[in-house]
């Protein structure tokens, strides 16, 4: 928890430690408080307590394919999305198509993630500031979104699943069905949430007018996802920059519009998410309907990986923002350079800026609010 | 919107040939290469200017190069009203591996710089806080280097297999 590093007497500042094992953080992060009783003068983020040097390991492992397995572990709540961003880069890299049925079956897996990876960051939110029980809820659904995973993959968290220009393998026969009960047992559970969280007095009063965020600001610090969306600019990739076969469905950009309080901030965040939980249910729909049942789901997958020489830098919307992976080739059999742009640390070097002059208690609303993964920061 | 050969004539005609040029490899994005000295000015321009407006730097990656002895910092900006988006590279030789830092032009490229800085040892020009931010502050050698070795004991605990 909090320890005490220094208290000169005769200052009133006092520089505090949080974490790095603190409940709040999720994962380890160390932040550098200095305080004037509760109010935070300045907050100092000190990462890479988890840093693995992602980048070192792809270009000492090899092979291009034996990257992805590194990139489930960097947002290890996301790592579908995380696959399907490298993944993407590298088709776009080799220059190849992808068949229609791997396509659709990728974009369910990643909105079935953007729901589970959502599901548990508005549960561990809302925990943080002391609401247990939606927490509990949400955790249920989530093993839903695991269970197909699993079925699937044969993995819950960590799956290995897609591979340039493909997947390992097709779904299990049950998929169409498991999913489709899925969206049809979610849907009212997003009112449940509502009802539970997102219009409770007191998570609102701990939310609303804390850690605002003007967009202006965000776009300075290179936001993206939720957090941008939260201070109300509508950008999303799958929109704005389509990959993918996301032009084809219909689906809407959840934006904050300052509801509770000012606009950009925590509550603005957090309801960004729960809408857009929705909205992936409606891809998912759409989806399942324009699924072809059959088709080879390996057959695009080239036998060796050996791009020219070239680099791309390629962008998905992960559930925490842009995910981008830059890729430069020497036309040898292993990458030259891996380099992944992570959302939650471009996010987290924000914090100084929006958590000045606020409570110490609000500043553990607004770690929240960002939602951040450590292995994903610290790679 | 602009494709990434129009804002290189653009940018030509307001820098001169001299601290720019344009490269486009076998496969992917081609790229603007740009004079580590002139980094700072290119980039506000490409902010400000009304015809590109790049509101976003994006990423910003450090590269070792061995070959040309030399490091190098490859930055992606977008531009979110007018929807394009451009690669720049700037590169400096390797015993003298100085760049200008685009901090005051995009806040993000705080953090980014800095970890340029721990992983392949960039300096940064007028960075206000020019510290590593990955590793531990008295760690040696920067990892993403080419010809990295990795210490033995860091502070007497053994670090692994190398």
């Amino acid at each position: 928890m909090m320890n005490l590093i220094s208290n000169d007497a005769g200052k009133k500042m006092m520089t505090i430690n949080m974490g790095p094992q603190h409940p709040s953080t999720h994962g380890v992060l160390r932040l550098e408080l200095d305080l004037d009783g509760e109010l935070i003068h300045a907050v100092r983020p000190n990462i890479g307590y988890l840093h693995r040097c992602f980048e070192k390991y792809a270009e000492k492992v090899g092979e291009y394919s034996k990257v992805i397995p590194y990139t489930d572990r960097m947002d290890y709540v996301s790592a579908m999305n995380q696959e399907h961003g490298y993944v993407t880069a590298m088709e776009k890299l080799l220059e190849i198509e992808i068949p229609e049925r791997v396509e659709y079956i990728r974009v369910i897996m990643a909105e079935l993630q953007r729901i589970a990876s959502h599901l548990l960051g508005i549960g561990a939110f809302g925990l943080d500031l002391g609401a247990f029980t939606p927490f509990l809820y949400l955790f249920t659904e989530r093993e839903k979104v695991l269970d197909i995973f699993e079925k699937t993959s044969g993995a819950r968290l960590l799956y290995n699943y897609m591979t340039v220009g493909g997947l390992i393998k097709d779904v299990h026969k049950d998929f169409k069905a498991d999913t489709a009960e899925f969206v049809k047992t979610f849907r009212p559970k997003i009112k449940e949430l509502n009802d539970l969280l997102s219009y409770n007095r007191i998570f609102i009063k701990r939310t609303a007018n804390v850690g605002v965020l003007p967009d202006k600001v965000a776009l300075n610090y290179a936001a993206s996802g939720p957090v941008l969306r939260g201070s109300g600019f509508k950008w999303d990739l799958r929109k704005d920059d389509p990959y993918s076969i996301y032009d084809r469905f219909e689906f809407d950009i959840p934006i904050g519009k300052g509801e509770m309080g000012t606009l950009g901030d925590c509550w603005d965040r957090y309801i960004v998410r729960v809408r857009e939980m929705e909205q992936s249910l409606l891809i998912i729909e759409q989806a399942l309907e324009g699924m072809p049942d059959e088709g080879d789901v390996t057959e695009a997958s080239p036998r060796r990986i050996r791009p020219k020489a070239g680099e791309i830098y390629a962008r998905t919307e992960s559930p925490r923002g842009e995910l981008g992976y830059y890729i430069i080739s020497d036309g040898k059999g292993a990458p030259f350079r891996v380099k992944a742009r992570a959302p939650s640390f471009v996010h987290l070097s924000m914090l100084p800026a929006i958590s000045k002059g606020s409570l110490i208690a609000d500043l553990v609303a607004i770690v929240g609010s960002i939602d951040i993964v450590l292995g994903e920061v610290d790679r | 919107m602009k494709q990434p050969e129009e804002i290189f004539e653009y940018l030509k005609q307001k820098f001169g040939e001299d601290s720019i040029g344009f490269e486009a490899p076998e496969v992917g994005q081609p790229w603007i290469e740009v004079d580590a000295s002139a980094v700072k000015d290119v980039m506000k321009f490409l902010r400000d200017d009304k015809e590109l407006r790049f509101d976003v730097l994006m990423c910003l990656s450090g590269v070792h190069y061995p070959d040309e002895e030399a490091v190098g910092v490859t930055y992606h900006i977008n531009s979110t009203q007018l929807k394009h988006s451009l690669a720049l590279k700037a590169k400096a030789p390797i015993d003298n591996p100085f760049i200008q830092s685009v901090e005051s032009v995009w806040k993000t490229a705080n953090w980014h710089e800095r970890e340029a800085w721990d992983m392949v040892g960039i300096k940064f020009k007028e960075h206000p806080n020019h510290k590593r931010i990955l590793c531990a502050e008295d760690w040696e050698g920067h990892p993403l280097r080419k010809d990295y070795v990795q210490q033995e004991f860091y502070n007497g605990m053994p670090t692994g297999d190398n």
